[in-house]
């Protein structure tokens, strides 16, 4: 993890590697301690949460490897989640409850149920897909502490 | 309903968490689905499923749940027992399946967590 204070608030970093299952969640898990240590409200910490760890399953699962950034601000925390990777053809598609393309091996995990992507969605307040299919996706959410 | 309560019924055995007996959990949802989980579990909820990779424990984390029973007599690696017990869940493993493991929980009332729309 590489972690910075600035003046308006304190940016995370992690890289996520490809496939590696058994360490998927540690970051999440690092940014939920961190989040506990600011004393940020338990409700928050738990959207926080389950979108960074949708996206590092997903980098893990879906990509060639990638990184999630967390900015805490005063008013907001603000997640990217950049990957390189296949991209995704059609988001709309992507969007839908149930819809995966994710292998038999990661179903056994317990995941590619096609609910990530709707799920981050439901956790955040902002949220914004970019993606090119043969370079990668982005994902941006943003959770305020007042809304 | 307690943690202990949930064992005893379900003729269990701690792996983890003994500690956590008098805890309690305010419904449950039986899933081998993380992804589900992830969607629709609200903290303090028993968390029940015969799944047993380190992810079940990271999606527990990353929820607040603070107890799983694996049921059908599935029992994790000590690795993620260790986890579990690092973070402070309770785990429980039970040689009931799923079905019968819900049914006893709920006739004893604890009952299931609402989703969308029921």
């Amino acid at each position: 993890m590489h972690s910075e204070k600035k003046d308006m608030g304190i940016k995370l970093e992690y890289e996520v590697i490809k496939e590696d299952f058994g360490r998927a969640g540690e970051a999440s898990s690092d940014i939920k301690k961190v989040l506990r240590k600011l004393g940020i409200d338990s409700a928050i910490i738990r959207r926080v949460a389950i979108a960074t760890y949708e996206a590092e399953i997903n980098i893990v699962i879906h990509s060639e490897g990638g990184k999630i950034t967390v900015y805490i601000k005063p008013d907001k925390i603000e997640i990217i989640a950049k990957d390189k990777g296949p991209g995704i053809k059609d988001i709309n598609l992507a969007m839908q409850k149930g819809f995966s393309t994710a292998s038999n091996k990661v179903r056994e995990l317990g995941f590619g149920a096609g609910m990530g992507l709707p799920n981050m969605k439901k956790s955040s307040d902002e949220f914004d897909i970019e993606s090119k299919v043969g370079i990668g996706t982005t994902l941006k959410m943003i959770i305020y502490f007042n809304k | 309903m307690l943690i202990k309560d949930v064992k005893e019924l379900l003729d269990g055995e701690f792996l983890t968490g003994q500690e956590y007996s008098m805890c309690e959990v305010n419904g449950a949802f039986g899933c081998d689905l993380m992804s589900d989980v992830l969607a629709y579990v609200e903290d303090k909820t028993l968390l029940l499923t015969g799944l047993t990779n380190p992810q079940v424990i990271r999606t527990a984390e990353m929820l607040d749940i603070n107890a799983i029973v694996f049921v059908r007599g599935k029992v994790p690696s000590e690795e993620v027992i260790a986890m579990a017990k690092d973070i402070g869940i309770a785990l429980i493993a039970t040689k009931h399946t799923m079905y019968t493991s819900c049914g006893i929980l709920y006739n004893n009332g604890l009952k299931g967590i609402l989703i969308g729309g029921i």
